[in-house]
């Protein structure tokens, strides 16, 4: 089951490697992203998570906010 | 959107997937850096005076009004010891009769605007509403700054 974090744990996870995926629309990722987070936007998740995540490492997502 | 994809993720096998429900805005809302094509133009929370004189609500106004005036300002911001923000005394509430408590005086609960809002659209907004100054706030309502029409015009 998903886990919910919030910034600081954020921040203590993606420092200690966890990947950070932006799921909003790519544009909305151009303007704005959190630090070292990467782009996939939901609908290409299927397609894209596997190839470019590594399933054995934690991964935070996230989007605009809890919508 | 962010439940759906850390859902599908999981369901991928992935290991160990976190959601951060927050998101970008109440990182934003914090003040937090962020990289992007915006990222370097001024936001609210850059351009917000932080050397905005701060007082406590059980103060004495006259008190308040010597110590803004004397570092050259007209305005002050009512915090707590967590700087939480209470009130605004702006020129007109300096003015008010100095013997009373700053908690009597000030203008409570002001508007208040997060850190990551575009210089751009802060100046349209004061323009259209006829603000001088706006408080600046990160969500949790601790006060960054006190943000001029001047800081944001031009």
């Amino acid at each position: 089951m998903p886990r919910e974090v919030d910034r600081n744990e954020l921040r203590r996870l993606v420092e200690a490697g966890a990947q950070l995926v932006e799921v909003l629309p790519e544009e909305e990722y151009a303007e704005d992203h959190l630090p070292k987070a990467v782009s996939i936007p939901l609908g290409r998740l299927d397609g894209e998570a596997l190839t470019a995540l590594d399933r054995n490492r934690p991964v935070i997502v996230y989007c605009w906010d809890i919508a | 959107m962010s439940p759906r994809a850390a859902w599908r993720l999981e369901s991928l096998g992935f290991v160990e997937v976190y959601e951060y429900r927050g998101g970008k805005l109440d990182w934003m809302a914090a003040g937090l850096p962020t990289e992007g094509t915006n990222a370097k133009r001024p936001r609210a929370g850059g351009l917000a005076r932080a050397d905005v004189p701060t007082c406590r609500l059980d103060e004495r106004l006259g008190d308040v009004r010597n110590r803004a005036r004397e570092q050259g300002w007209d305005a002050a911001v009512v915090i707590n010891s967590e700087r939480v923000v209470f009130g605004l005394l702006r020129a007109k509430e300096l003015d008010l009769e100095a013997d009373q408590q700053v908690s009597q005086a000030m203008r409570p609960a002001p508007s208040t605007f997060r850190p990551y809002v575009l210089a751009e659209e802060m100046a349209a907004y004061m323009r259209d509403h006829e603000r001088v100054s706006v408080v600046i706030t990160t969500s949790d309502g601790r006060l960054v700054g006190l943000l001029r029409q001047e800081d944001v015009s031009g």
